[in-house]
């Protein structure tokens, strides 16, 4: 399921009048209150529903497949793969409701266009064409739509793929944020490509493709308005030519990037199935993505705390704000969980790419501790790295 | 990262645990006050390092965990009220009440916004002139001093539509507390090094006079922690009970003598009940009786309202340090972060969080060698 809210929304939102349960006098008087029992998530949307942890796959779980239940939806990865006419497409679809709409590194238009074409390269396929459908705000300024729509053009060149279709509704003022985006991508798929997260087994490697964290941080950053010694930046980006790169395939008419790049004479040992599963660790972060192919092959994952990269100054960030680098949102980046004897080849591979220069094995595929993530510690210790009920919060000391 | 990857490296701390071992003779049991170093403990796996003779037990530090029942439900209360914007710090927002949390009264219309700073509160105040701004205003010492300048700002400005909720616990007495109790199993103290940046050290000499207890101030890195693990295992072979400070780069002996003049022309010691404790005397922190226009214990009509803990979860025996998380029947089954029954599982700062987000597996580890 493609739905995304890129980043905790909490706060400066507008807020529909809704009667309280409190009896109102002078002042707030509670109601008498029994013995407390357990809370249920059932009875409201918060926002963790959206946050791309375990409230979000509760969503899944229990309202969506029951209601949606099909062969190709259970896969659960973030692109469906259906068979037309002989053709294997994929499909995705996602909505943006980044605030601020423009951050370092990127805004609303281009993280739309990355994050729907990363959502398919995932799958391994080629994207071909996008939609893109707004919900505007009364009142909104038309330069900010000009420079969105700009952007979004911008990014869908510089990617090779075309928006085709598109929707614009408008809402009253107040019942929006500015703009929202939804995309949907179509792709297309090699007839003997499976890539999906119920295919790790143990003993393959993980591979992550750069530094963590960069995203989340660069528009929290923005947001609370901190400020760095220098200027943090999304690494908002399609990753459609690095996969392409991965899994020896030149696209028709060709992303003008891969002509830059030299190849090994290894690039052989990735067609062949070596490659189990791409996933981009966008909201939730690299925890929630391995979580979920752990969940998904019901196998242990191990990493090593030491082989993650984070940049000094998404680190001094995520200390400052007491959040976990681990559980922050990436736009740029991808992890394969690939074969063993493969492993090593595909980072070399990967390394010749723009995209891949900082990519490396972090950790492997186990068959203890089924469906658990647990990482080596810099000190030589085993700890948990669990999915997140809803948003990391900023801690109070 | 300068000053952070020093305290986290690797032949340090592992040359700390073996100095550890090698002055250990026989057991001991450690207590960690605050929930950030529990954090530390349970991320690192320091327990694993240490030697077996070395119990760490974790104190009642977790300033979300402690705050009582009723705090969350009149925050909740006021949160629904439609003339009010309440503050809060972010983790406070999962925390659940009687029967709600403030999630979900802002998921039902309430206006809750997060701030890091209490002067976030005020400047919500003065832009939103026509809305009572309440901020709920809980923590340790540590944040006593910030918390205490948002009341402060607003009586020298005259803002008259921002008021505090006032939580606040205090440390010396909730260790005095537990040294009280006869079940008491602590032999040595780690306190806790932000509170002690803000007070100082000389309050815990009383109670190491007291109760022939050494207690040392220490940080919250790897090294912080086991270098304070060290000089309480040195004091206690040697028969020794003095207060020692680990955390030098932060701590002096006085404190932060301004911050602490703020608290003292803002706040009053008074009874404070605890989460999963219960009642301690001159444990924490109310408005003084100049402040009574911000404090909205005064200013609302606010019920008392009592309420307890599931009768099932053992928190008090676990704050104290008499059980572990993992003792109780209901860990990771019935009791999880997302649907807590008790206070220490609802902040990522408390025991039982700490333990079921990093070591929900450690039953099937065995201690590995240093």
């Amino acid at each position: 399921m493609g739905t995304k809210s890129v980043e905790l929304r909490s706060t400066g939102r507008a807020r529909a009048p809704v009667p309280t349960r409190a009896v109102m006098a002078d002042g707030v008087k509670l109601a008498s209150l029994s013995c407390p029992a357990p809370l249920t998530t059932r009875d409201r949307i918060l926002l963790g529903h959206g946050s791309g942890g375990k409230l979000s796959a509760e969503l899944v779980r229990d309202i969506f497949l029951p209601a949606f239940g099909n062969p190709t939806l259970a896969q659960l990865n973030d692109q469906a793969v259906v068979s037309v006419n002989g053709s294997r497409l994929a499909i995705t679809t996602d909505s943006f409701v980044v605030k601020p709409l423009f951050f370092p590194g990127g805004d609303i238009g281009s993280l739309a266009v990355h994050g729907t074409i990363n959502d398919l390269a995932m799958g391994g396929a080629q994207p071909l064409f996008l939609s893109i459908a707004f919900i505007l705000e009364e009142g909104l300024p038309m330069e900010t739509l000009q420079r969105v729509v700009a952007s979004l053009q911008r990014a869908a060149n510089d990617a090779g793929v075309q928006i085709v279709t598109g929707d614009t509704k408008v809402v009253e003022k107040g019942k929006g944020d500015g703009l929202f985006i939804n995309t949907t991508g179509i792709g297309v798929v090699q007839q003997e490509l499976e890539l999906s997260a119920d295919r790790a087994q143990p003993g393959d490697k993980v591979i992550l493709s750069g530094y963590v964290g960069d995203h989340g941080i660069a528009i929290l950053a923005q947001r609370e308005g901190l400020e760095f010694e220098t200027t943090i930046e999304s690494d908002s980006a399609a990753l459609h030519t690095l996969v392409a790169y991965m899994l020896n395939t030149q696209y028709e008419g060709g992303a003008p990037l891969l002509a830059r790049v030299a190849r090994t004479g290894n690039s052989e040992v990735c067609t062949s199935g070596a490659i189990r599963c791409m996933r981009d660790p966008t909201r939730g972060g690299l925890s929630s993505t391995l979580n979920e192919i752990a969940e998904q092959s019901r196998v242990g994952i191990e990493i090593e705390e030491d082989k993650i990269p984070v940049r000094d100054d998404v680190r001094g960030a995520c200390e400052m704000l007491g959040l976990d680098p681990l559980y922050v949102a990436n736009e740029g980046k991808l992890v394969a969980i690939v074969a063993p004897d493969a492993a090593d080849a595909l980072v070399e591979i990967m390394r010749q790419h723009p995209l891949g220069k900082e990519a490396r094995i972090i950790g492997a595929i186990t068959d203890k501790s089924a469906s658990l993530v647990t990482m080596r510690t810099t000190l030589g210790t085993t700890r948990i790295v669990d999915m997140l009920a809803g948003d990391q919060l900023p801690r109070i000391c | 990262m300068k000053f952070l990857d020093e305290y986290r490296d690797a032949r340090i701390a592992r040359t700390l645990a073996k100095e550890v071992a090698a002055n250990t003779t026989r057991d001991w049991v450690l207590m960690e006050i605050c929930g950030g170093q529990t954090h530390t403990i349970m991320r690192y796996g320091l327990d694993e390092i240490l030697p077996k003779q070395i119990e760490l037990v974790h104190g009642p530090g977790c300033p979300v965990c402690v705050t009582p029942l009723e705090t969350i439900d009149k925050a909740i209360a006021l949160a629904l009220h439609p003339d009010v914007i309440l503050v809060s710090y972010g983790d406070m927002l999962r925390v659940p009440g009687s029967n709600s949390d403030l999630f979900r009264a802002k998921a039902e219309g309430a206006d809750v916004r997060v701030a890091y700073s209490p002067s976030e509160a005020v400047k919500i105040a003065r832009a939103n002139p026509d809305k009572k701004v309440v901020f709920l205003a809980i923590g340790f010492e540590t944040t006593a001093p910030a918390n205490a300048m948002a009341a402060w700002l607003a009586k020298r400005d005259g803002l008259k539509n921002l008021s505090l909720l006032v939580s606040h616990v205090l440390v010396p007495p909730a260790i005095r507390a537990l040294l009280a109790t006869p079940e008491n199993r602590v032999q040595g103290f780690i306190a806790p090094g932000h509170v002690c940046t803000v007070m100082g050290y000389s309050e815990y000499e009383g109670l190491v006079r007291d109760f022939n207890v050494p207690i040392v101030v220490g940080g919250f890195e790897p090294v912080d922690l086991l270098e304070a693990v060290l000089m309480l295992v040195k004091q206690l072979e040697r028969g020794e009970a003095r207060v020692e400070n680990q955390y030098v780069r932060s701590v002096t002996y006085q404190g932060n003598v301004r911050a602490q003049e703020v608290v003292r022309e803002v706040f009053e010691i008074a009874d404070q009940k605890w989460r999963g404790i219960g009642m301690i005397p001159n444990s924490g922190l109310r408005l003084s009786d100049a402040y009574a226009d911000y404090d909205a214990n005064r200013i609302f009509d606010l019920d008392l309202i009592s309420a307890d803990e599931p009768a099932e979860c053992i928190s008090a025996k676990v704050l104290q340090g008499l059980r572990k998380p993992t003792d109780c029947p209901a860990f990771a089954i019935r009791c999880t972060p997302e649907n807590p029954l008790g206070a220490p599982m609802v902040s990522s700062e408390g025991a039982c969080a700490a333990y079921y987000h990093y070591r929900r597996h450690a039953g099937s580890l065995t201690k590995i060698a240093v």
